[in-house]
């Protein structure tokens, strides 16, 4: 469903700030799959789904959902194929705006906003429903600031959020970082709930190896801007965190000890 | 205290055709979070339009729908500039602002001020003791049709598309909404209800002069900020907080009043009303400095 081809991308060319942060990206993901991302820090995790979202332009290299060429549509126009999560809780949502107003705009992406009250009455019903199931006392407080609430409750409203109208791919940008590990746990469990009822590809960043194994039927490394590992099936399930830090190791010539990859 | 009272309905009705300004900066400052200093000649533009049009002879109401749509025009320029050509948004606005001063003029035929009486018009406001009853009443009226269509538009998709710009831009295009156009849509209703303003006020002061929106976003930015620091913990509603923002300008305009009965130059109303301005917008920033975790438990996030 999501088909990218060499995909190259440089942040401030010819200057001394000069980084190429893709360098050659080719990348397919069949309907259903749940894929998760590790790699060091630099490595061209977080490029690439600004470069899927079209948050920048591309260098050069196609990205093509379900055989539809978005290469050059503007971020507002593919968003509606997209559901995100970043890495900051403040990101995702509207922190001036009521919860309910905040999934009352997610449920229209893709949709023209027209002069129809922001909110109908039966979606109100609906979206109860769902903060109910959040288990985490949301359903009584829809019309609260969403500036109101905990890191950890924006990201599961901001999940919500994402997973509404029907994306075609759900994009995780270390979306449980920022959260005390408890909160994180909970986020993560919530994620797999929905990504499962949805059947919703994914493509989900992460720095936790466990996570990174335990969670998806699929698993890539990206290290300087390429896919240097992607491992799928029975094999992935078969993998251990030491594998995965020995592979690190080998791939980027040990540069790894500093890095953060090493504290999970 | 009588002479006070007797005094009192002029700058009250001053403050109601003003606070529609303010509605206008409320629009572009607060939702759109976009300082937008073209406000400045666009309140000229109202004034400028609507005085000729009606000296040649056109109904009052039609002078004001144009006004209105002059204005629109000017937040159009505002908004094409900041969107299409990149430009920040305060420069895009004093830009704009800028050109609007020699159309202005031109729209005057050249002359910096215009006179309009209404002993020959039929204006529908006007600073005559008696009918300054008459002015209240239509300016109240007037306040209270554009905050309930404000209302009504913000409640809606297309409402909530232009707050989510505002409040976040990254989130508003993750879900869709293309953020260039709910800018420019902003300045462009901003500017037209600034312009209309600018028509009202023309007629209160019996002229359109090409100074006259000299510094009116900083009388607007007071206004929105005197409102909220007096209204801001009871009126949470969108319309009270638009109400809010006009009583600011009517008390604005009443401090202003009674300033200048003490004998205050009226030459130093401007410096005034500057200072006043950065020390409200200075507020929040030195509590933040000062008790960063009160501010911090405030904000309530994480």
């Amino acid at each position: 469903m999501l088909e990218i081809k060499d995909l190259y991308k440089t942040f401030n060319p010819g200057t001394i700030n000069e980084k190429k942060a893709l360098t050659g990206i080719n990348l397919t993901l069949n309907d259903g799959d749940f894929v998760t991302v590790i790699g060091g820090n630099g490595a061209g995790k977080s490029t690439l789904l600004n470069m899927i979202t079209g948050v920048y332009p591309c260098d050069s290299g196609t990205i093509k959902v379900d055989g539809e060429d978005i290469t050059s549509l503007p971020e507002f126009k593919r968003a509606k194929y997209f559901g995100r999560v970043f890495q900051d809780p403040m990101t995702g949502t509207a922190a001036d705006m009521q919860i309910e107003e905040n999934l009352a705009l997610a449920a229209r992406r893709g949709k023209a906003r027209t002069l129809r009250p922001g909110i109908a009455h039966s979606e109100r019903v609906k979206y109860k429903e769902l903060l109910k199931k959040l288990d985490l006392g949301l359903d009584t407080r829809m019309t609260s600031k969403v500036g109101l609430l905990s890191g950890g409750q924006r990201q599961a409203v901001t999940l919500l959020m994402a997973t509404m109208a029907n994306p075609k791919l759900l994009l995780l940008d270390e979306h449980t970082a920022a959260l005390d590990p408890q909160t994180a746990a909970k986020v993560l469990n919530l994620t797999n709930e929905l990504v499962e009822e949805g059947n919703i590809t994914t493509l989900m960043i992460t720095h936790n190896m466990k996570d990174a194994i335990r969670l998806g039927n699929r698993l890539i490394m990206m290290n300087n801007g390429k896919i240097v590992f992607d491992i799928a099936g029975e094999e992935k399930k078969k993998l251990e965190v030491q594998d995965l830090l020995d592979l690190f190791a080998k791939v980027s010539d040990g540069e790894f000890a500093n890095d953060r990859m090493m504290l999970s | 205290m009588l002479e006070f009272l007797t005094g009192l309905p002029t700058p009250v009705a001053q403050g109601l055709l003003w606070g529609i300004m303010a509605i206008g900066v409320y629009i572009t400052f607060r939702i759109l979070d976009i300082a937008d200093l073209s406000v400045d000649g666009t309140l000229g533009t109202g004034g400028a339009v609507f005085v000729m049009l009606t000296i040649s002879g056109v109904n009052v109401y039609v002078g004001l729908i144009v006004a209105f749509l002059a204005g629109c025009a000017a937040g159009l320029a505002t908004g094409l500039f900041h969107t299409k050509f990149g430009i920040p948004a305060i420069l895009a606005g004093i830009l704009t602002q800028l050109g609007l001063y020699s159309i202005n003029l031109a729209i005057m035929a050249g002359k910096a001020n215009t006179p309009i009486n209404w002993r020959n018009y039929d204006l529908i406001v006007s600073s005559l003791t008696s009918s300054l009853p008459r002015t209240i009443i239509i300016s109240v009226i007037f306040v209270a049709a554009i905050i309930a269509i404000l209302y009504w538009l913000f409640g809606t998709e297309m409402g909530h598309s232009l707050r989510a710009t505002g409040c976040n831009e990254a989130m508003a295009r993750a879900n869709g909404i293309n953020t260039d156009t709910r800018k420019i849509i902003g300045l462009v209703l901003s500017n037209g209800i600034v312009a209309l303003s600018g028509a009202l006020i023309s007629q209160f002061s019996g002229s359109a002069d090409v100074n006259m929106g000299r510094g009116a976003i900083v009388i607007g930015l007071a206004s929105v900020i005197i409102g909220e620091v007096i209204f801001s913990k009871i009126f949470v509603n969108f319309a009270l907080r638009l109400v809010a923002v006009v009583i600011g300008s009517i008390i604005y305009y009443v401090v202003i009043s009674v300033v200048l009965k003490f004998g205050l130059d009226a030459n130093y109303l401007k410096l005034l009303t500057a200072l006043l301005v950065a020390v409200f917008l200075g507020i929040p920033y030195w509590r933040s400095k000062i008790a960063p975790k009160l501010s911090k438990s405030k904000g309530g996030a994480k």
